[in-house]
């Protein structure tokens, strides 16, 4: 049976149609091959076709692999049975009119396998559709077979498009990597460092390992280099990252304490009950996005604009409450207030527990938040996280403007300096007072509204940041909104700085007693005691 | 303001002796049928609350005489209870589930192989007697030391303490600091090898809590007439000014506090062998200043006001829990703001309020001084 | 402690019947300099009264002299030639300097007597203030100064149930008790009646000798009561110094407070 193939070549060599004929009617000999089931001589048979050219080569391939690719034991003509069922022609794709219980699917073992899969990875190099070489180029990278070093540089020296080419370069260096000569090795790693990435540090690593033990120490320094080079790049890039979260921390925290700094700054008071604003607020979110749901769901995805001033006004108005009804009849006692607002915590928390529900609600992410942006290889940004930074920006921004440049601002500044000259003004410091604490408590509910998006909304949400909000302030000094600003930020990197090093427990804890120490050393520095807390 | 006669305070002692016994009476002498007999399963309850009221006396002492707001007593009441904790473990000994001769279960649970150094000497009860008192008073000195040297004080003391407290939860729930981390230490047996669970060794306890509670009551007495005691007003009300009169504000106010850390650590040791439990959850900033709503429904800086307190809203704690378990957190935050709102003097204060209403002065209220820059 | 004399600036020593002694010293606040190299000598048992309008500096010479404010530059200091610019508050008022405060700040929940005691024990040790009591002389000094003042009377008293002029009076006492080399009143007779005031002119006189006292106020009816040598004060100096009649009629102080009133 063998022989009369070879024989048969031969003849189909020496008779030498034109080449594409001749690729063609080889193509078909190896597909008699593959009929007879023979499994040593699939494997020739399976490079002829792949090598060949023919435009059926690749379904007829993918259908082997599949378990697509029927027989007719009676005169071993072959068929491809589509994902779907229907029977095609091999040749020309169209529908073929033959008895389906007469067909077997052709048997492969894994040798076979892994031989279609090279055989198909060099195919899709060629496909005309640009995602599938990419794809390929990609496969063939984290699975580098040397029979595909060929067409991948037959497919390199063709390809136009500069993203495909770098993924072909890449794919190339990593066949070479494994499978090539000691200098080729070599260049291969250094153009490889060009692209860092874990996958790349893991393959130059394994390529050191494999590298024999007489190989020429100027490779051996190379893949050095090249891993030296790529551990380095992937520091500063897990650093960029781990920094991004540090930032995007600290623009929550600053969402959590600028109503704070603004309300502790101004009165000297400290409210406890300033998690609760922010739990309020993240429930006027879930609430908003409620009614979106039921009266706008085409526009649930905007949900979040009209959540904002919402939750800015509920958590207002309560803050607004709390200081009428009882804050400002603590005027000089600040650890009673400290411990009345406590109290009111409690109350809250409660209250939306047996009223809403002890649960997590669940706040959907909007589709423009989801996603991720990647502005350098390798350094993947989420979106939400990033609007949450520039949110916090800009309500801070905001805050800024309102403090320098309106009537209300003037007036708090006013106080903060130096209460009495204010009232001997004429300002009403029990108005400035009232509105102060609305302002702060509206702050926090806007915090709410970014919090939802990234933690449980759930009655305890307050709770996980007050500790984290005061020390903020008090890090950043009272009174001091830049300070507050550099405060947060600072905490929020440290924290994620110290998250790898020491974990995310130790870190904390370790920031809590760097400020324990830290007000030993500057208590004046951070405290510029005003308000109510320097008279009392 | 007490200015009670000589006679008052000893009085206020027996007052208070006495009514600690009733416990003992009617459970061990009123018969078991009667409507006064006291079960032996709510002894230790009340011997909760006896430790409960020594913290809350620690507090007043640092609260309602010097002016120092604690958010973070719980944490010195903690580290006592711990000491004590460690003690009852290795009590267990090979009685344990694991039946290791040595370590506690939750350490051969975690597959370690030897007992960690700082668990040496607690299988020896006046080594870990000692500690209970060590341990939070050296925590305390540092701790005020440092806070009162830098004169961080009113809120900002406040919140450090709180800082305090809640990074040494962090650490205690943590496995690898080798407390039992989450779960805490429990499953205790005996003490001094009186089983744990009997009836005859909760009374024994219960009446330790009170003896404490006495001793801590006579030490508070005793500050409150002596010089140091007036000393502390003075802090409170006005430091710069005991300052300028030569008074090293520091050193008294370090000692009370440190005192008072030593006595809440005390209380909590008693108070670990009672509830048959200590985890990381005594170390929540809540728990601290629930603390201070004992003192202040009590009344601040009085005698008898933070045991009052401590009895009356634990009391009230226990009952609504267990009847109507979602309105006590309303009654608790209730209570924060009522007290502070309309009882600044707590209820001890309505009491002394009632008897005396002297003439005020000639002239009364002072006029206000021109506060102008000279 | 330094119990020889300082070589001063100039060279000099120290003389021994120099109890204060302030040379440039500059003190500012954001710029605004509340004391421009101020310079003072103040004699044994000498009483002098300072004058000055608002924002002269008063107030600040007295913060300096007490510990309470570091002046940037300059010299302070105390009889012998102890440096007050190294010691703190407490160690200050242990070398007796007392002052009193524009503010009355006796504490209010103290009464009269235990004011007074709470004066005589700064210093006493831990031990002593957990277990000790007054000798007898501790209470004779109270009761001698319980008449002084004119409270004996009100002894059992809370201090805050007293009216304005009494506190001020205690907070005297306050000072006297602890028998101060020095003694600073900082505006004793403001807000007081004339009755008040010119029963505390009289308390003063009464002092006169017995201790070093500066008096800083700026009434001019009052000085003029006491009757002292005149420092005025100005824009954080000395703008002039002498008996009170040579003061009122120099021209530069008729100009810049005098003139105003």
């Amino acid at each position: 049976m063998r022989l009369l193939l070879v024989l048969l070549a031969l003849l189909a060599a020496i008779a030498a149609p034109p080449a594409r004929a001749q690729d063609e009617a080889a193509a078909r000999e190896a597909l008699a091959v593959l009929a007879a089931g023979n499994l040593d001589a699939m494997e020739p048979a399976i490079g002829t076709i792949a090598r060949s050219g023919v435009p059926w080569a690749e379904p007829v391939l993918r259908g082997l692999l599949d378990g697509r690719l029927l027989a007719r034991q009676a005169d071993r003509a072959v068929f491809l049975r589509t994902p779907e069922g229907a029977i095609l022609e091999v040749a020309s794709g169209a529908p073929a009119e033959v008895e389906a219980r007469a067909l077997r699917p052709i048997r492969i073992n894994n040798r076979l396998r892994r031989t279609l899969e090279g055989a198909l990875g060099s195919l899709t190099l060629a496909s005309p559709d640009r995602t599938v070489r990419l794809a390929a180029a990609e496969k063939l990278f984290a699975r580098p077979d040397p029979s595909a070093l060929e067409p991948l540089e037959a497919a390199l020296a063709r390809e136009a498009d500069p993203a495909v080419r770098a993924a072909f370069a890449r794919a190339r260096a990593a066949v070479l990597l494994d499978h090539g000569e000691p200098g080729a090795r070599a260049e291969a790693a250094t153009g490889l460092a060009e692209s860092p990435s874990p996958a790349v540090l893991g393959k130059l690593q394994a390529a050191r390992r494999a590298l024999p033990a007489d190989v020429d120490p100027a490779t051996v320094a190379a893949l050095d280099a090249a891993i030296a080079r790529v551990e380095t790049r992937l520091r500063l890039l897990e650093f960029a990252q781990t920094f991004f979260q540090g930032v995007s921390l600290g623009s929550v925290l600053l969402l959590a304490a600028i109503g704070l700094a603004v309300t502790f700054g101004v009165m000297g008071v400290i409210n406890m009950a300033h998690g609760e604003m922010v739990m309020l607020g993240a429930y006027a979110t879930w609430a908003v996005q409620q009614a979106f749901r039921a009266f706008l769901p085409g526009a649930l995805d905007w949900s979040l604009l009209a959540a904002a001033p919402a939750a800015f006004l509920l958590a207002g108005a309560a803050g607004w409450a709390i200081e009428r009804g009882v804050i400002s009849r603590l005027y000089g006692r600040p650890l009673e207030t400290l411990l009345a607002t406590f109290g009111i915590s409690l109350i809250l928390q409660q209250a939306v527990r047996l009223g809403i529900g002890a649960t997590n609600r669940e706040v959907v992410t909007p589709s423009w938040m989801s996603g991720f942006v990647e502005p350098v290889p390798g350094l993947a940004l989420t979106t939400n996280r990033i609007v949450i930074v520039l949110f916090a920006v800009a309500v801070f921004l905001l805050l800024l403007a309102l403090v320098r440049a309106t009537r209300l601002g003037l007036e708090i500044r006013a106080v903060t300096q130096n209460r009495r000259m204010a009232e001997t003004m004429g300002i009403r410091t029990p108005r400035v007072d009232a509105l102060t604490f609305a302002l702060g408590s509206g702050i926090a509910g806007i915090g709410g509204v970014a919090l939802s998006q990234i933690d449980n909304v759930s009655p305890n949400l307050g709770q996980s940041y007050i500790v984290d909000s005061f020390i903020v302030v008090v890090f950043g000094g009272v009174g001091n909104l830049w300070g507050t600003f550099l405060g947060a930020l600072t905490l929020g990197v440290v924290n994620k700085l110290l998250e790898p090093v020491a974990g995310a427990v130790l870190g904390k804890i370790l920031v809590l007693l760097a400020l324990i120490l830290f007000i030993q050393r500057r208590p004046q520095g951070l405290f510029a005691l005003r308000g109510r807390a320097a008279e009392a | 303001m007490a200015r009670a006669g000589l006679g008052r305070p000893a009085l206020l002692l027996v007052l208070v002796g006495c009514a600690v016994l009733l416990v003992p009476v009617l459970n061990r002498l009123v018969p078991e049928g009667s409507a006064f007999h006291l079960e032996d399963r709510l002894v230790p309850l009340f011997g909760k609350y006896l430790a409960y009221a020594v913290l809350a006396v620690a507090l007043d002492l640092v609260w309602g005489r010097a002016g120092i707001l604690s958010l973070g007593h719980g944490a010195f009441f903690a580290l006592g209870g711990y000491a004590m904790g460690m003690y009852l473990m290795r009590q267990i000994g090979p009685r344990g589930v694991y039946a290791h001769p040595v370590l506690p279960d939750f350490m051969v649970f975690l597959n370690w192989q030897e007992l960690p150094w700082y668990w040496y000497g607690f299988d020896r009860f006046p080594f870990a007697l000692a500690m209970v008192v060590l341990v939070p008073g050296a925590l305390g000195f540092v701790f005020g030391w440092l806070a009162f040297r830098s004169r961080v004080s009113g809120v900002y003391l406040s919140i450090i303490t709180q800082a305090l407290t809640y990074a040494l939860m962090l650490a205690f729930f943590r496995n690898d600091m080798g407390f039992g981390g989450n779960n805490g230490l429990t499953d205790f047996k005996d003490i001094l090898g009186f089983p744990i669970a009997s009836p005859d060794t909760r009374l024994g306890l219960y009446l330790a809590t009170g003896v404490l509670l006495l001793l801590a009551l006579a030490v508070a007495i005793h500050l409150r007439r002596s010089p140091l005691g007036r000393l502390l007003v003075a802090i409170r009300d006005g430091e710069a000014r005991a300052r300028f009169l030569g008074h090293d504000t520091l050193r008294a106010k370090l000692f009370v506090w440190t005192l008072s850390a030593v006595l809440a650590g005390l209380a909590g040791a008693l108070y670990v062998p009672q509830v048959g439990i200590i985890n990381p959850s005594e170390f929540s900033p809540a728990a601290s200043i629930e603390i201070a709503i004992w003192v202040a429904v009590g009344g601040r800086d009085t005698i008898l006001g933070p045991v009052l307190g401590a009895f009356l809203v634990n009391g009230m704690k226990t009952w609504l829990t267990g009847a109507a378990p979602e309105l006590w957190l309303f009654v608790l935050g209730g209570l924060f703001v009522l007290v502070t709102l309309v009882l600044p003097k707590g209820l001890v204060g309505i009491v002394e309020l009632l008897p005396r209403r002297r003439a005020p002065a000639a002239e009364p209220a002072p006029r206000p001084a021109e506060a102008t820059g000279g | 402690m330094a119990e020889t004399p300082r070589t001063l600036p100039g060279g000099r020593l120290l003389e021994p019947q120099i109890l204060l002694y302030l040379d440039g010293v500059t003190v500012s606040f954001d710029g605004f300099k509340a004391l421009d190299s101020l310079s003072l000598v103040l004699e044994e048992g000498e009483l002098r009264t300072i004058i000055g309008p608002n924002g002269a500096g008063k107030t600040t010479m007295m913060d300096v002299i007490t510990g309470k404010t570091r002046p940037d530059s300059g010299t302070v200091l105390f009889q012998g030639g102890i440096d007050l610019l190294s010691l703190d508050e407490t160690a200050i008022a242990r070398l007796g300097i007392g002052r009193k405060f524009q503010k009355p700040t006796v504490f209010d929940r103290l009464t009269v007597a235990e004011n007074l005691e709470l004066a005589i024990q700064g210093g006493w040790s831990l031990a002593r203030l957990l277990a000790g009591r007054l000798e007898a002389a501790a209470e004779e000094r109270i009761e001698r100064t319980l008449e002084t003042v004119g409270l004996a009377e009100l002894r059992a008293e809370e201090a805050g149930r007293l009216s304005h002029g009494q506190r001020q009076w205690l907070e005297i006492g306050m000072l006297l008790v602890q028998e101060p080399r020095l003694v600073l009143l900082d505006e004793p007779v403001a807000g007081m009646s004339d009755a008040e005031t010119a029963k505390t002119a009289e308390l003063i006189h009464r002092l006169e000798g017995r201790h070093t006292l500066v008096v800083v106020e700026h009434d001019m009816h009052f000085v003029r009561e006491l009757g002292a040598k005149v420092t005025v004060l100005h824009e954080g100096r000395v703008l002039a110094e002498g008996p009170v009649d040579a003061v009122q009629s120099d021209p530069a102080v008729v100009e810049v407070y005098l003139g105003r009133s």
